[in-house]
Order: structure tokens, then C-alpha cells, then sequence
């Protein structure tokens, strides 16, 4: 046990020591708000820019009460001048163009002659925006013209809204689904993340030590199998430090720095979306969503995601481990990664093609219990509400799975440390189970 | 004389291959034992045998006439063939690792590393990383790791292998004096001038199997053919040759000497005395150099190879 200590506690300080490690512990919340900044930056400057155009309106189906100015987009009235002037006087100002609507008052003919003169052809969303401005105008008047009663009309526009309620009559709202599936999804993407950083990581230490050649004097103090425990666990703690680190950090800046930088993160809300949301919130209720946030099984997902980030980590990094040891060098482990990333990928991609559609069904259980895809895919179900049992069976699957990982890795680690200059085959990896 | 390790039978296969195959050798105590033999022959599957690293098929190890422990490591310091250090760790710092894995314990191994960086003059090199350091500089770090812990039983695989002749010399005295002190010493290697130097006893392994062990000395007695080289100065060198020819089995010998003498190396009967072929032959001819043929450790090696190769 002692010896243990040591071996956890001199791969833990190689790690972090390890100037890459540094650089990275430092560089990556940078980086990824870098990252966060540059996205902001570029969605607000493609969407959010406030635009003017000027328009020339000779029809008496529209006044300027349609041409009212919103945040986004400024209107200015040239209706005084003739087209001609006007796009002449309009050309070479920074405005984003001209809409003309030419002297024509029938109702169904008027909204296909009207024109928008531009240098550059106008976003699809700017053309919606006008054309759901003019369409709303002329569409009063047509009813107006066929004597309909727009009060009748607007009292006849009814609103349906399915209650969701489960069989023990809890009421639900729709878009606590999608905070689920958020929240699951990014716990089952940090495994995946952390496993395939930290578990080369321990392969990339056992390769060091055959190719330093050191490990013939270790495995005369200790036996391989500590050791190879030693390192998952020594490693897996310098991840561990360099995830919170990197939590810690990054909250910071977001709070502080960005704000101080003048960055706003959060999209800027246009007069639609904020009619979208009063709907939104309107129909499912803010309270219900925040109580039932909190009526989320928050023991259940951070303990069964605490023991499915180790079950997962232990299991896939004793692979590693296994890997390094039959090889000389980083080059030559190629051949064996395939079987480490393709359930990887999977569980990902069932999470994604399965879990989403259907998070009980049979196909998403079945990953979610089978070891290797399991920490992943059942991550993303239980805040969906994987029946307890479920979880309690996988994990048991999981654990014990590792201990046969453990069993085999140990075999190949034991023989394989100690082969230099070959590169095996997975035939010869079968014999070597049996030395 | 006590015994400190022994094997008893050891077995152990590589699948279809045996590496080793009821291999017992005794190691008496403080003592220097050279376990010899070709490349591939299972020294070193012995030694991680020894080592409790890898785990022999059946057969047991007994280290002071108890099996083997896994806690008996403390007492085993092992300096393999194949050896390295961490590269990127502070040699101070990485001494002190291995040799708390060892079971010392930190200050007392510091306290150790001490007298041993003063004594070959490194103290300077604490603080350095392994990759500043030449082949040679690590390798006398790496020859500390194995003897801090002041086991009882050293073992070393070609422990003179990229050492310059002074270090190696270093090393050899080193070796000696730890004997001296009373430990046991393992070694093995390939360089016979050393083995004749240095080993006792020794054990000679071919092809999975022990072909032989025992004393030196012993074993140079049980290989010595009673031969002698003479030197003879005479008038008619040819008459005597002839002479000789018919009664001994005799060839050329090669030594250095001041006159043109026949020079001949004669092999006689076992029951045949040193004391009649002098009488005999200096009858005929002025005897200048007698000496008794010894087999040399490279000569007994070679022998004793080719004969299990029959």
C-alpha cells in the first residue's frame, strides 16, 4: 500500500510537472474562451447588425405606420422623391438599400411588383423580415376588402397546449426535456473527453518507461500490476486537477474578464424573440420548469456520474495501459487504438442517433449496459429517468468488467514491459495471456 | 558454507518454449557467483526469476533457506542488462524514489545517497535531469540505486557494459569491497577476464539447462587435461619433436621466450606424474619453461558448450 502511495504520487507530480501540462492548464480555458468570444463576435456581426434602407412608397395600400423603426432595422421615407432620384441619392450611401413599392393599389397585385434595390444581394432573413411586414398589411386589407370581421377573426385564432403530466400525475414542462438531454449530453461528452485525453496519457507514461528502460528495476522493488494501478490512478488525478483548474479559471474570466473586456456573451434579443419567449414562457410556465429543475434527481446524476467517470476511466485506461506495454513506441500503437475509440465513438453516436429519440427504448438501454458504451450512453438517460435498477446493474456490470480489463491488461502489462524491440500481434497478445 | 540463495528446480515456458528447465543453483554467502552462458541461454529469465518478476512454472527459490517473499525485495538490489532512468526526473529526487520503493525510508535514504555522491565525488548532480547526464554518468547512478538499500543479495547483468575502463575499474573495486563487507553477488556477463577475476563460484547455463556449477577452481581442475607447455632447448629440435610425437600427444605452443626454443605443449597420460616428464625430458633437452596447462573460464565456457551441443 505504501508502495502504491509512491507510485501514485511520483506519476501525479510527472504529470503536472510536465511542461505541456502547464502550458495547457494555462492556454486551454484561453483558448476556449478565445473560442466563445470569436463565436459571440462573429454570430452578432452576421445577425444582430442593425441595418437602414430607404424606401420610396407611391402605393396608398401602405403609409409609414408599416415602416416603423426597430432595433435591427431603420427605415428612411423617400416616398417624395422619384425612383430614379432616389436610387441615385441612395447608391452611395452605406445604407443596406432601397425598397420600392410602385404606384399600384390592387390588393393581390401590388405584392409582386414591389422591388429592393442593393449592391449586395440582401440575407434571406432581412427579405423575410420585409416581406412578413408587407404581407401582414396587405392581408388586413384583403380581409377588409372581402368584409371579413377582423375582430371575429382574431377571436377565432385558438391556442392548443398539451398538458404533460406523468401517471402519478406530476405535472411536466416540455422544455425541461431539453435541459435534460443538455445535461446528460455533457456528461457523457466529458467522459469520452476525459478518457481519451488522460487515458493516452497513461499509455504515453508506460511507453516511457520501456523505451527509458526503466522498468526492469521497478518491477524488481513492485509488482507490475501496482504499478500499472498506480500510474491510472496518479494520472487520472492530475486530469482531475487540470479539469477543476480549468472550471475555476474559466468561470472566473467568463464573470469577470469578459464583462470587463465589454464581450457580451449572451445573444442579443430582438423584439420577435422576445415575443417568442413571453410566448414560450407564457405557455410552459417559468415556475413549473424552475421546480422541476430542482426536482431533478441531482444525488442520483452527480453520484451515478461520479462512479460512471471512474468505472469508465479505470476501464478504458487499463486498455491503455495494456497497449503501451505491448509496444516500443507511440508510432507502433496505431493497430491497437481502433478497439479504444470505436465504442467510444458509439456510445457518442448512440447518445446522439438514440438516447434523443428514444431514451428508454431498447436500443438505448442495451448500450447502456453494455461496459464499454454504458458510462456515456447512460450518463445521457439518467436525467431522463433511467429506472434506479438499471443504473445499479450497469454500474455493477461496469466494475466488474474493469476487474476482468484489470486482469487482462495486467497480463500483457507483466509480459509485455518487459519485450523490447517487437512489435506484436494480436495473436501474439492471445500467447501472452498465457505465459 | 552457508548457502544464501538457492533454486531448486526451477521450470518456466514461454508457451512452446522453455527458458528454463529444472534449473538449481546455490549461491553461497559472500561470495561473487558468475552465472555464465551463451545469448539466450536463460540467464536473465533465471535472474527475473530470482527477481520475483517473473514467476517460474514450479520449482521454488530459497533466499537464506526460507522461500522466497515478496518482501524479501528489500533485500535483493538488482542491476539489469537493460537499464534506465526516468529522463525527465531530477537524479536526486529519483534515487530517493527508488530506493523508498525499496523500503527505506526517505531520510534515511537521503542520509545514504549522501555518502555515496561524496564518495564518487557526483554531488553536484543532484539537481540535474537524467538527460543532461552522459551513458556513463547514469550508469553510476543506476549502480547506487542498486546498492542504497544495502542488500544482501546483489545481482548484476554485464555491469561493466558502457562504462570506460576506469569506471568499470571503479565499479570492479566497488563490487569487492561489498563482498568484503559481506554481501552476496550475482554476475553475470560475457566478459571472461572478468569472470576469472572476480567469480568463486560459477554456473554455466545453456540452453534452458544448467550444464555446470561449482567452484572455480573446482571446475578448472575437473577441465585441466594435464597438459604442459614446455620450452626445451636442444641441438637436434626435430629428433626430439619426432621423439615426443611417438610417445605423448604433443602441439605447438605459443609463448614468448629469449632463446629459439622447441616449444611444445605435451599432454600426458592422468595417471601419468608432472615429476617422471621432467625427469624424462631433461634427459634429452635443457628444460627453460614448464608450466602446467590451466583451462582458462573462456575455455571451460566454450567446452563445455560444444559438449551439450553433442
Amino acid at each position: 500500500m505504501e508502495k502504491l502511495k509512491l507510485i501514485i504520487v511520483r506519476e501525479f507530480l510527472a504529470k503536472v510537472r510536465n511542461k505541456t501540462f502547464i502550458v495547457m492548464t494555462i492556454l486551454g480555458p484561453l483558448l476556449m474562451l478565445g473560442m466563445i468570444a470569436l463565436m459571440t463576435f462573429i454570430t452578432k456581426s452576421s445577425i444582430d447588425k442593425a441595418r437602414t434602407i430607404s424606401y420610396v412608397n407611391k402605393s396608398e395600400l401602405f403609409s409609414s405606420e408599416q415602416f416603423k423603426n426597430t432595433e435591427s432595422l431603420k427605415f428612411i421615407d423617400l416616398s417624395h422623391l422619384n425612383i430614379e432620384t432616389a436610387t441615385v441619392t441612395v447608391k452611395d450611401t452605406d445604407q443596406y438599400g432601397l425598397l420600392y413599392i410602385p404606384n399600384n393599389n390592387v390588393i393581390n397585385e401590388v405584392g409582386t411588383k414591389i422591388q429592393f434595390f442593393s449592391n449586395e444581394s440582401p440575407s434571406v432573413i432581412f427579405t423575410e423580415k420585409i416581406e412578413r411586414r408587407l404581407n401582414k398589411r396587405l392581408g388586413l386589407l384583403k380581409m377588409k376588402e372581402l368584409n371579413v370581421d377582423i375582430e371575429k377573426v382574431e377571436a377565432s385564432k385558438i391556442r392548443s397546449e398539451i398538458q404533460l403530466q406523468n401517471f402519478e400525475g406530476e405535472e411536466t414542462s416540455k422544455f425541461i426535456n431539453e435541459i435534460k438531454l443538455v445535461i446528460g449530453t455533457i456528461a457523457g461528452y466529458f467522459i469520452m473527453l476525459f478518457i481519451l485525453i488522460y487515458g493516452a496519457m497513461v499509455m504515453r507514461s508506460v511507453i516511457e518507461e520501456k523505451t527509458s528502460r526503466i522498468i526492469e528495476v521497478i518491477v524488481s522493488s513492485v509488482k507490475p500490476f501496482q504499478l500499472m494501478l498506480g500510474k491510472v490512478l496518479g494520472t487520472a488525478g492530475a486530469g482531475i486537477l487540470q479539469f477543476i483548474i480549468w472550471g475555476v479559471v474559466l468561470s472566473i474570466l467568463y464573470l469577470f474578464l469578459l464583462p470587463a473586456l465589454g464581450i457580451n456573451t449572451s445573444p442579443q434579443v430582438s423584439q420577435e424573440q422576445l415575443e417568442m419567449a413571453k410566448e414560450i414562457a407564457a405557455n410552459s410556465k417559468i415556475e413549473l420548469l424552475i421546480q422541476e429543475l430542482w426536482q431533478l434527481p441531482i444525488a442520483t446524476i452527480l453520484i451515478s456520474f461520479l462512479l460512471f467517470f471512474i468505472g469508465g476511466f479505470l476501464l478504458y485506461s487499463s486498455l491503455y495501459a495494456a497497449i503501451g506495454a505491448a509496444v516500443d513506441n507511440e508510432t507502433d500503437t496505431q493497430q491497437f487504438m481502433m478497439p479504444v475509440i470505436m465504442p467510444l465513438m458509439l456510445g457518442i453516436y448512440v447518445g446522439f442517433a438514440v438516447v434523443i429519440n428514444d431514451p428508454h427504448g431498447t436500443l438505448a438501454t442495451t448500450f447502456s449496459m453494455i461496459p464499454f458504451t454504458s458510462p456515456i450512453v447512460m450518463m445521457m438517460r439518467i436525467p431522463l429517468g433511467a429506472p434506479l435498477w438499471q443504473i445499479v446493474v450497469s454500474l455493477v456490470l461496469l466494475f466488474l468488467t474493469f476487474l476482468g480489463m484489470i486482469w487482462f491488461a495486467a497480463k500483457i502489462y507483466r509480459v509485455g514491459i518487459l519485450m523490447y524491440g517487437k512489435k506484436p500481434s494480436y495473436k501474439e497478445l492471445y500467447k501472452w495471456l498465457k505465459y | 558454507m552457508n548457502q544464501l540463495l538457492q533454486t531448486e528446480n526451477i521450470i518456466k515456458k514461454f508457451g512452446d518454449f522453455t527458458a528454463l528447465n529444472e534449473v538449481s543453483i546455490s549461491v553461497p554467502e559472500a561470495s561473487i557467483f558468475g552465472l555464465l552462458g551463451p545469448n539466450g541461454a536463460g540467464k536473465t529469465t533465471l535472474i527475473r526469476v530470482i527477481n520475483q518478476i517473473t514467476l517460474p512454472d514450479s520449482g521454488q527459490v530459497l533466499l537464506d533457506g526460507k522461500s522466497l517473499q515478496l518482501d524479501d525485495v528489500q533485500h535483493i538490489g538488482y542491476l539489469p542488462e537493460e537499464r534506465g532512468l526516468y529522463k525527465s526526473m531530477k537524479v536526486g529526487e529519483q534515487v530517493l524514489y527508488l530506493a523508498q520503493l525499496k523500503g527505506l525510508s526517505r531520510n534515511e535514504a537521503r542520509k545514504r545517497l549522501k555518502y555515496w555522491f561524496d564518495k564518487f565525488d557526483i554531488g553536484d548532480w543532484w539537481g540535474k535531469k537524467v538527460q543532461e547526464l552522459s551513458k556513463g554518468m547514469a550508469q553510476k547512478i543506476q549502480f547506487i540505486v542498486t546498492v542504497l538499500h544495502e542488500p544482501k543479495l546483489l545481482i548484476f547483468d554485464e555491469p561493466f557494459s558502457g562504462f570506460d575502463p576506469i569506471n568499470a575499474n571503479l565499479i570492479k573495486d566497488e563490487i569487492l569491497e561489498l563482498r568484503d563487507k559481506g554481501a552476496t553477488i550475482i554476475f553475470s556477463t560475457h566478459r571472461m577476464e572478468s569472470v576469472e577475476e572476480l567469480c568463486e563460484h560459477i554456473a554455466l547455463i545453456d540452453k534452458a539447462n544448467k550444464i555446470l556449477d561449482g567452484n572455480l577452481q573446482d571446475i578448472k581442475r575437473q577441465f585441466k587435461t594435464n597438459t604442459f607447455e614446455v620450452g626445451m632447448h636442444t641441438s637436434d629440435s626435430n629428433g626430439l619433436q619426432k621423439e615426443l610425437a611417438s610417445k605423448f600427444d604433443i602441439s605447438k605452443a605459443n609463448f614468448k621466450s629469449l632463446e629459439d626454443d622447441l616449444k611444445l605443449n605435451i599432454q600426458i597420460e592422468p595417471n601419468d606424474s608432472a615429476k617422471d616428464l621432467i625427469s624424462y625430458l631433461s634427459e634429452k633437452a635443457e628444460i627453460n619453461h614448464f608450466v602446467e596447462v590451466i583451462p582458462s573460464a573462456s575455455e571451460i565456457f566454450i567446452r563445455a558448450v560444444e559438449n551439450n551441443k553433442k
